[in-house]
């Protein structure tokens, strides 16, 4: 028997998998998303990680926090829901004891940090940046804290305010992680990108609810959770391709993506790199399995680039 | 070495009692897979990635031999997850991730237990993980005894025998062995350390007598997990020393910081 290798792109694959994405080459168009891959190393043994676009990690608050008590995950039809509360050990934390591991992976590193308050924000993204990070996701999405969370995510003056602020100290591209829940999904793109952003990736989970007949309340000691998976990913599409229609910067779609076929809907409908979450679950290397699915479709269709197809639905 | 994803062949696949079955699947060390070791974990999956339920199960070891390597699991059939596994024949294959968790530092129950017996204890399904436990610690030179507790008849008892020196056995329905809780006839006072693993009521008592008695108390626990690799955070226990994910800083904790 042939020894275990961790899950790497087959050969063969002819077609170039690049993508070029604020001044950086990604070696794939596969980005692990927030929350499902930890800060990266765990899934080392596992899959090939320098096949990856980057590794969005954990998401992260200035100081931390416990995350929610009670049930945290519940299967659905084709979806998870998930009630973690942005659980973290705070920016410092990471700095000091999951960054040096996380840029070992060879790939890009992605920190992704939310905040309750403006001030927050701007302090983790500070201290992310002079740390050396390759790119820095805001997350003004998370539905899963009870204040700030989402504090920043419905309304477009809202996210505008947090983006401008953040900008005056991100030194490295600027990607902000938008919620389904956003009151217009063309509005909040064009005042993230007129605060500043480098690009925006979306969407994060739909704020869902689930009750247990048993007890007769709710799941989820917070009532509503965020739901994943593929349940979810026509309408995250539908949202990716209204975003790419209302900016200029690069929009990362993500929302249920757990085929290749999937990924380049996404890519189709104008994305210009795509990120995998509850997937992860489902299959724990599924960020190379879909890179792989990407490759072999554009060999299949003589596609030699993607953006060859990028946005090519819209017409 | 960290978790891998192997696509394992299924050597056995038995029903030893109503809903509880046994799988061996063959686990070659010697092509570079990382060997587990007592209390570790796997997440199974006997199912496309696009097919119900949506997460894989995570199952303990309940024994492997180095030798044939082969790593086995006992598992109660509960619900699809579950019966998608007891479905599996042999010849057939399935996916496992892992092996995942810390599992019990056997070396260091040996340097506390210091000659002295250690007491292992187990609830229905919880005995799965204890067995290989039990020959790791017996090929240690640890003297063990075993207590059980079943709503009913027990199942694969005979197992431990050869490890350990007494196995006592309580029912809920006095079946078999005393009539009553195995919490009632623990006495933890006997032993240098006391390790467990089964319903979280069973062990916050087992946890409660080794407090009282002054014993330390291993418990490995048992949570609804989505990654099964620490990424998640979907099965953080909040423990006295903070939040913990009982994938990865588990499965197995001190009792006195699990439970009051």
């Amino acid at each position: 028997m042939a020894d275990y290798t961790a899950a790497s792109l087959p050969q063969g694959i002819s077609a170039d998998l690049h993508v070029d994405l604020f001044g950086k080459r990604l070696a794939g168009p596969v980005i692990a998303a927030s929350g499902t891959f930890g800060f990266g190393p765990e899934y080392a043994g596992i899959e090939d990680l320098t096949v990856l676009g980057g590794i969005s990690g954990k998401g992260l608050t200035l100081n931390g926090q416990p995350g929610n008590m009670g049930e945290r995950l519940l299967e659905t039809p084709s979806g998870l829901m998930n009630s973690i509360g942005l659980q973290n050990p705070g920016v410092q934390h990471f700095i000091d004891n999951e960054l040096p591991a996380m840029k070992t992976c060879g790939t890009s590193v992605w920190a992704n940090l939310g905040g309750h308050t403006i001030e927050e924000n701007v302090e983790g993204v500070r201290m992310l940046c002079e740390a050396g990070i390759d790119v820095l996701e805001l997350n003004i999405s998370c539905p899963n804290v009870k204040q700030g969370g989402l504090a920043f995510g419905i309304r477009a003056k809202d996210a505008e305010e947090v983006v401008s602020a953040v900008r005056k100290v991100c030194t490295v591209p600027l990607v902000v992680k938008l919620s389904p829940q956003a009151e217009s999904i063309p509005e909040m793109c064009k005042a993230v990108e007129a605060a500043g952003a480098d690009g925006i990736s979306l969407c994060n989970t739909f704020q869902a609810c689930a009750i247990d007949l048993e007890r007769r309340r709710p799941v989820f000691d917070n009532t509503f959770a965020g739901l994943s998976g593929p349940a979810i990913r026509p309408i995250a599409l539908r949202m990716v391709w209204q975003a790419v229609g209302a900016v200029k910067i690069p929009v990362i779609g993500l929302g249920g993506i757990a085929t290749g076929r999937d990924a380049l809907e996404f890519i189709m409908a104008g994305a210009s790199a795509v990120q995998v979450g509850t997937a992860n679950f489902q299959d724990p290397a599924a960020c190379v399995r879909i890179t792989a699915e990407i490759g072999q479709w554009m060999d299949a269709h003589h596609v030699a680039s993607l953006d060859e197809i990028r946005g090519c639905a819209r017409g | 070495m960290s978790a891998v994803k192997f696509q394992a062949e299924v050597l056995e696949n038995l029903c030893i009692a109503p809903d509880i079955c046994r799988m061996t699947v063959r686990w070659p060390v010697s092509a570079g897979l990382p060997a587990p070791h007592a209390g570790q974990f796997y997440m199974l999956r006997s199912w496309a990635f696009d097919e119900t339920p949506m997460l894989s199960r995570p199952i303990s070891v309940h024994d492997y031999d180095a030798e044939k390597e082969t790593l086995t699991f006992l598992y109660q059939v509960k619900r699809e997850g579950t019966e998608k596994l007891k479905a599996l024949e042999a010849g057939q294959s399935l996916s496992l991730t892992g092996p995942c968790g810390n599992g019990f530092d056997t070396a260091e129950i040996v340097r506390t237990a210091a000659g002295r017996p250690v007491a292992v204890v187990g609830g229905g399904i919880g005995t799965a993980p204890l067995l290989l436990l039990c020959r790791e610690l017996s090929a240690a030179g640890c003297k063990l005894e075993l207590y059980c507790g079943f709503r009913d008849q027990p199942y694969g008892l005979e197992e431990f025998l050869p490890y350990c020196a007494a196995v006592s056995v309580a029912t809920d329905s006095g079946a078999v062995g005393y009539h009553g809780l195995v919490t009632e006839i623990l006495h933890p006072e006997q032993f240098a350390a006391v390790l467990t693993c089964g319903p979280m009521v069973m062990m916050r008592g087992v946890a409660k007598l080794c407090d009282a008695a002054g014993v330390p108390c291993l418990a490995s626990l048992e949570r609804k997990m989505a990654c099964g690799l620490g990424a998640c955070l979907g099965c953080t226990c909040h423990t006295k020393v903070g939040a913990k994910t009982v994938c990865k800083d588990g499965p197995v904790f001190p009792a006195e910081e699990v439970f009051e």
